[in-house]
């Protein structure tokens, strides 16, 4: 059908934008969905929060109030975002595979780091005797981390994916696996960024002071 | 339309053998049917629970089913009519066969998706069903599964039934988004040239938006269904608070029950309008083919859709006054339930107003959207009543409310269900239904229902309470109510084997009906102008359809056909003034 080779790439380019732009939109209304889910989450928290049994973890006597190890996974999670991004503006030049494959192989392994440090606090709350049965506070810190923990694993099955593309492109530059590999990364990197903004706003919430949770929840009218 | 000209040139990829054409198939036309005949088996174990209650309420004893049978029976009816029949064949089914034909593409934007979508699905179903098999059999908790009774002992099916509905619930949603994220895209990258947003049919505005609405209320079923799993399973008190059971402390503290309900009916709602508005769509169309008119208020109609689906998130506690709330929150929740009322009359209107002075043809799947206008204007109007505080309480737990949702939730779109499944089933199959049988089929089924739901009406007015397993020796309940009871269960019965007409119809038709031919209806939208009946995989030959027009050129004067296809070009005939995109 196509005459020459750069008609090809044109042909192939345009097919890509259409690709890229179908599974974008897709993707923004996961996004869209997985919002509204951990939405409800907030609200039930912070309903939940204004029962008198409720210890919230971040109390000067309860492990949370010491925030060093989140925050270092949040920093984590921060290189991860950071990297993907660097990897989806670099790969739009074809001399910068090499770099586009270090930023994905940081990607994943920041964000696998940022896993196990998770299942760290979670072995650390565990050992206090903070589980998951002995109060709601500890209930959602478990299911709240543990389902945005499953949804960045779920990314992570893509991402090796497009990191494994990265590194065959570093070898052999091929056009179309560029383009698959940069449509990859592009989908990657907005899911990342939202994922990192989402456990901003889940840390936010579960080291938040019983005052806060208070307001938020006289603001809502409960 | 940049998608549409690069589409064209896609490899279609034809699968060769059995399995991938039949089993483990990506086309949507395929994965649209084994939505719907799941869907359909799961409606039919429905049907018989229900049967088996109405046994027991109209003649107390004459089968072998004690309270805890009965709750199970309740349960799984709900349940399996709400989600596991009409979400999934209204979205699934009419959402998966219709969109990609109707925008004139070639399939599904994310076709490994859609068939993974399916099943987990029928993962979900299979789970399900599972729970009539396990000790202690499927959850008696009431469809809505309320806390702290759902999984406190006492409630039937605590022991493995709850557990395994939540689970069939979380993958049922995984299920339902992954097949939503393919509508919505579809809709909004896939459409063919010339095929604007406002000359798509309003079956795929309808299904449009209440798969929007499905992504984003599924997840608070989602939510709570996980948070009661954790309750049940591990012991955290997100919905169970301090409490005694069979005289012993529960290890639960704290947990608050409404919290729940506040979850479940923020999915509750909207989700009644995850059936009703696909169902809107679809009798739009079946009402313009059939009255040879285009339909009243195209854009009107459509704007009446999103208003209807930005509404209902904001009416969920009108399920909950019972439950008791702030009067001021009564008051708002009361005003939105009543406002939702105003597009929602808006659009009966239109199709009252596409009816005048139409060329009726009393067609079967004519006499189906008829029959679903009356009993949706039935069962909205009751809906103004229950939307109302201080008439609700008193009538909340009598048999007016299951009237009333019976009428709007369940009798209304399943008759869509049935018009829908007799105007396109020439196009699924390339026979035509038995006319005679879908005749008769209607008149039972139609006059039936009525039979059937208008008497719970007064039986509800005079007080009989719902839920209930027996009806002995309440003095307030006279004897005429348990007469109604039992002539209600005999026409229930009744209508229910009369679907077996159906049925027959459905499968002898498929491969003894008449010929149909390509357009049957001489019906103008796109769907009907495949080049092969049944479409083939890709649907449209070497190149995709150029849509110049709306769906609804009917009657258009000086043509020598009363309809005008939506690839008539304008100089072929005048552009109706109706499509305000020329």
């Amino acid at each position: 059908m196509y005459t020459n080779s750069n008609t090809l790439y044109l042909s192939r380019d345009k097919d890509f934008l259409r690709r890229i732009k179908t599974a974008k939109t897709g993707l923004h209304f996961l996004m869209a969905a997985i919002s509204s889910m951990f939405l409800l989450f907030l609200i039930a928290y912070i309903l939940r929060s204004q029962v008198s049994d409720w210890e919230a973890l971040s109390q000067p006597w309860q492990p949370l109030s010491d925030t060093g190890q989140l925050w270092f996974n949040s920093a984590l999670l921060a290189v991860a975002s950071i990297a993907l991004e660097y990897a989806r503006r670099s790969i739009k030049d074809l001399d910068n595979s090499k770099l586009t494959r270090d930023c994905m192989l940081l990607a994943c392994a920041a964000t696998v780091a940022f896993l196990i440090g998770q299942l760290l606090v979670w072995k650390k709350l565990a050992a206090m005797g903070f589980m998951a049965s002995s109060n709601a506070a500890n209930a959602f810190f478990y299911l709240l981390t543990g389902l945005h923990g499953l949804h960045l694993m779920g990314g992570l099955v893509v991402l090796t994916v497009a990191t494994y593309r990265c590194k065959r492109l570093a070898f052999e530059l091929q056009e179309p696996l560029r383009l698959r590999t940069k449509s990859s990364i592009e989908l990657c990197a907005t899911y990342w960024h939202f994922l990192l903004l989402l456990w901003l706003g889940l840390f936010a919430l579960l080291t938040g002071s019983p005052e806060s949770y208070a307001a938020i929840a006289k603001l809502c009218g409960f | 339309m940049a998608y549409a000209e690069d589409a064209e040139h896609d490899d279609l990829h034809q699968p060769r053998s059995f399995y991938a054409k039949y089993i483990w198939s990506q086309d949507h036309k395929v994965i649209a049917i084994q939505y719907s005949l799941t869907a359909i088996a799961m409606g039919l174990v429905a049907l018989v629970l229900s049967a088996m209650m109405r046994m027991q309420i109209g003649f107390p004893g004459s089968i072998d089913m004690d309270s805890t049978a009965y709750y199970q029976a309740m349960t799984m009816h709900g349940m399996i009519m709400v989600i596991y029949l009409l979400t999934a064949l209204f979205l699934g089914g009419f959402g998966n066969y219709l969109i990609p034909l109707m925008v004139g593409a070639r399939d599904m934007v994310f076709p490994f998706v859609n068939m993974l979508s399916y099943w987990f699905y029928l993962l979900s179903v299979i789970v399900l069903l599972c729970s009539f098999f396990v000790p202690g059999g499927p959850t008696g908790a009431g469809w809505t599964l309320y806390p702290p009774q759902a999984i406190t002992s006492g409630t039937p099916g605590t022991e493995w039934g709850i557990i395994l509905m939540l689970v069939s619930l979380i993958i049922f949603i995984i299920a339902a988004t992954m097949g939503g994220l393919n509508y919505v895209t579809t809709v909004l990258q896939a459409r063919t040239h010339g095929m604007t947003l406002f000359r798509m049919p309003l079956t795929v505005w309808g299904i449009f938006v209440a798969t929007i609405l499905a992504l984003l209320a599924f997840p608070a079923l989602f939510v709570s269904g996980i948070m009661m799993l954790l309750d049940k399973t591990i012991g955290t008190s997100f919905f169970m608070p301090d409490m005694f059971s069979f005289g012993s402390q529960l290890e639960y503290q704290g947990g608050s029950p409404i919290l729940f309900q506040h979850l479940f009916w923020f999915f509750g709602h909207p989700e009644v309008y995850i059936v009703a508005l696909p169902a809107f769509g679809l009798v739009s169309d079946l009402i313009s083919v059939h009255a040879r008119k285009c339909i009243f208020g195209y854009r009107m109609m459509v704007w009446a859709i999103v208003a209807i689906g930005v509404l209902s998130f904001v009416v969920w506690a009108h399920h909950m006054y019972v439950s008791g709330m702030n009067p001021y929150f009564g008051f708002f929740f009361a005003v939105t339930t009543l406002v939702i009322a105003v597009p929602t009359a808006l659009k009966v209107y239109n199709w009252t107003l596409t009816l005048w002075h139409g060329n009726i043809h009393l067609s079967v799947p004519m006499l189906f959207a008829l029959a679903f206008i009356v009993t949706f204007l039935v069962g909205g109007l009751t809906g103004l009543f229950l939307g109302n505080v201080v008439v609700d309480i008193p009538l909340s737990d009598t048999y007016f409310v299951v009237a009333h949702f019976h009428m709007v939730m369940g009798v209304a779109p399943i008759l869509v269900v049935f018009g829908a499944i007799y105007h396109w089933y020439p196009k699924i199959t390339g026979r035509m239904l038995n006319d005679s049988i879908g005749k008769l089929h209607f008149w039972i089924t139609f006059l039936g229902t009525y039979l059937i739901y208008f008497p719970m009406h007064y039986i509800g007015l005079q007080g009989m309470p719902r839920r209930y397993y027996l009806f002995e020796d309440y003095q307030f309940i006279p004897d005429s109510a348990h007469s109604l009871n039992a002539f209600i269960t005999v026409v229930a019965i009744l209508v229910g084997i009369a679907q077996l007409l159906f049925l027959f119809n459905l499968f002898y038709s498929a491969f003894r009906g008449k010929p149909s031919g390509g357009n049957p209806w001489r019906a103008a939208s796109l769907e009907w102008l495949t080049p092969d009946t049944p479409p083939k995989h890709g649907n449209w030959g070497p190149s995709l359809p150029v849509v110049h027009r709306w769906a609804y050129d009917y009657g258009v004067p000086g043509q020598a056909e009363d309809f005008v296809p939506q690839t008539a070009s304008a100089e072929l005939a005048p552009v109706h003034e109706g499509d305000k995109n020329q």
